[in-house]
């Protein structure tokens, strides 16, 4: 024990909060301190205005064919009238969604908080943690559907298997921000190990958390759409297919479109759930 | 009220030697330290940076094991945190997650222990801060959050206060402000304190006793008795017996930094 102390070290003022790794600072929301007057909201509606109008004006002056390149209004059209018909698909797709992520989610901050407790263990894991991040998780669908048939299985196993590993990898790295003078602040109050985690060591990796989170939600959606697109017949992702072999270019971009706010939607929840409880580090 | 002249001290440290282990190499940082501190005695701890002062600290404190040597508080040795010793960390170490209130309350979560609040309100109260519980760390400023970890290392009224460079980051104005709030506190309820700094000026004006440790490995190079009576006054502090003490410690410290004892290049700056 006396020889494995480490040499007391203090962060000088200010960069012992990391405000490199906030979820808040990735924000395109909080680039700025929002949206302050009516010029400025004016101004950004008015942008808007004129890039959608003007692919609309574009597409239709140079008479583009809807099976090429339809219209925002037509896709907009098409997502009303399609929608009794999408949503099923949009159900299916998000129950995939968050069976996967919570299994993959729960597997990969367990892993993460026990291997950061062990460097050996964490050294010899490593490669395999970077093989998981870095391999698709799509290609193993084909496969999957093999072995578990065209159901939910194998599309919520790809999905815990995209997202685990990203949750693990940014959680991990939370976990290993050391700060040892707050271990040792409640150190010297005779925390046990398991209360240095719970109230040292948590807390300061939530920021990192999230985020991994966060990207981890973005990842399963990715391949629970893959996974869709690949076989089975339902989910958003069945629907890409089976509309863009029709040639229903309106309808196909209906679906694009609810997967953009899917998305969308995913990283706001993210960025508020931040703002709440890991403000602390902006 | 001077004390520390009981015949058992409250601390005493024998021998202590500590060796770190580091990827360059084995770092001696303090060399068969010796010292004693009375009951109720303030006693500073001065020396060139990297001299092994933090180390010393941390060690009387129980979060590090000594190498050889020991520490006992009341005779019996310290082997791990104690719970009648308070520490005041170099800059306030606040958890910024956490307000005000929780950051007091957080010794009292870790030991499982219902919060004194009558005493915690007295030293909010004592120190300024009452009203302020619902801030958090960053809503403070450096001076503020500093009471508050003297406010946190008082709540469970320690009888021994390990203070380690507590004011370091903050400007001198609010320094010496701070030391008047130390000196109050301890006339209020007195209480062994260890005190290390590099400002002379804080070490003179808060302590019974001012020690100076050799650059490292860090030994007692020798010791002062500062004989002024409490509360002490800014008038005090501009006196000749003041300036005089002064002098031969900067001297103490600084000549042998020139003999060329230090190492050149100081590894860590706060050992």
């Amino acid at each position: 024990m006396s020889g494995s102390d480490a040499i007391p070290e203090f962060h000088k003022t200010g960069h012992a909060d990391g405000q490199d790794v906030s979820l808040t600072n990735l924000s395109a929301f909080s680039s700025g301190p929002g949206i302050k007057s009516g010029r400025e909201l004016a101004a950004i509606v008015a942008v808007a205005v004129l890039v959608i109008g003007g692919i609309e004006l574009a597409l239709r002056l140079f008479n583009v064919p809807h099976y090429i390149m339809p219209p925002p209004s037509a896709i907009v059209a098409a997502l009303f009238t399609e929608f009794p018909l999408i949503m099923p698909h949009l159900g299916h797709t998000l129950v995939e969604l968050l069976a996967g992520f919570a299994i993959g989610a729960t597997i990969g901050l367990v892993m993460a908080a026990v291997i950061t407790q062990f460097p050996f263990a964490e050294k010899i894991v490593a490669p395999y943690i970077l093989l998981l991040v870095t391999t698709p998780m799509l290609a193993l669908v084909p496969l999957l559907i093999l072995r578990f048939g065209f159901g939910y299985t194998p599309r919520i196993i790809a999905v815990a298997l995209a997202a685990g590993p990203m949750v693990m990898i940014n959680a991990a790295t939370g976990f290993r921000r050391v700060d040892s003078a707050k271990i040792a602040l409640a150190r010297s109050y005779g925390a046990s190990t398991l209360q240095i985690f719970w109230k040292i060591r948590a807390p300061m990796a939530l920021p990192m958390i999230l985020v991994g989170l966060m990207i981890g939600a973005i990842f399963g959606l990715l391949t629970a759409v893959g996974a869709e697109m690949v076989g089975g017949g339902f989910g958003l992702g069945n629907r890409l297919t089976t509309y863009s072999s029709m040639i229903q270019m309106p309808q196909f971009f209906a679906v694009v479109l609810i997967l953009s706010i899917l998305g969308i939607l995913i990283y706001i929840f993210f960025f508020f759930v931040g703002k709440k409880w890991a403000s602390w580090e902006v | 009220m001077n004390a520390g002249d009981t015949s058992t001290p409250k601390l005493s440290v024998r021998e202590a030697t500590k060796v770190y282990l580091t990827a360059s190499g084995d770092l001696l940082a303090l060399d068969r330290c010796s010292l004693d501190v009375g009951a109720n005695e303030i006693v500073s701890v001065v020396g060139p940076s990297g001299c092994g002062k933090t180390t010393l600290l941390w060690s009387m404190s129980g979060l590090h094991e000594l190498t050889s040597g020991e520490i006992r508080l009341d005779g019996n040795k310290i082997t791990g945190p104690h719970p009648d010793i308070g520490i005041v960390f170099q800059e306030a170490n606040l958890l910024p997650w956490r307000n005000l209130d929780a950051n007091i309350n957080f010794p009292f979560e870790i030991k499982g222990e219902k919060p004194d609040q009558e005493w915690i309100a007295h030293l909010l109260e004592r120190v300024g801060l009452e009203g302020f519980g619902g801030k958090f760390p960053r809503e403070l400023s450096g001076g503020m959050q500093q009471r508050a970890a003297i406010v946190r290392a008082l709540s469970l009224k320690p009888s021994v206060l390990l203070m380690d460079e507590p004011f370091g980051a903050l400007d001198t104005f609010t320094r010496d402000e701070m030391n008047r709030l130390v000196e109050e506190i301890w006339l209020d309820r007195p209480t062994t304190i260890v005190f290390i700094t590099h400002s002379i000026e804080e070490a003179i004006f808060l302590s019974d006793r001012v020690i100076v440790l050799s650059p490292r490995p860090g030994r007692v190079a020798r010791e002062y008795s500062v004989p002024f009576p409490r509360p002490r006054s800014l008038e005090i502090m501009a006196t000749k017996e003041v300036f005089d003490l002064t002098h031969s410690i900067k001297t103490d410290i600084v000549g042998k930094r020139a003999s060329g004892a230090a190492p050149a290049r100081q590894i860590a700056e706060s050992v």
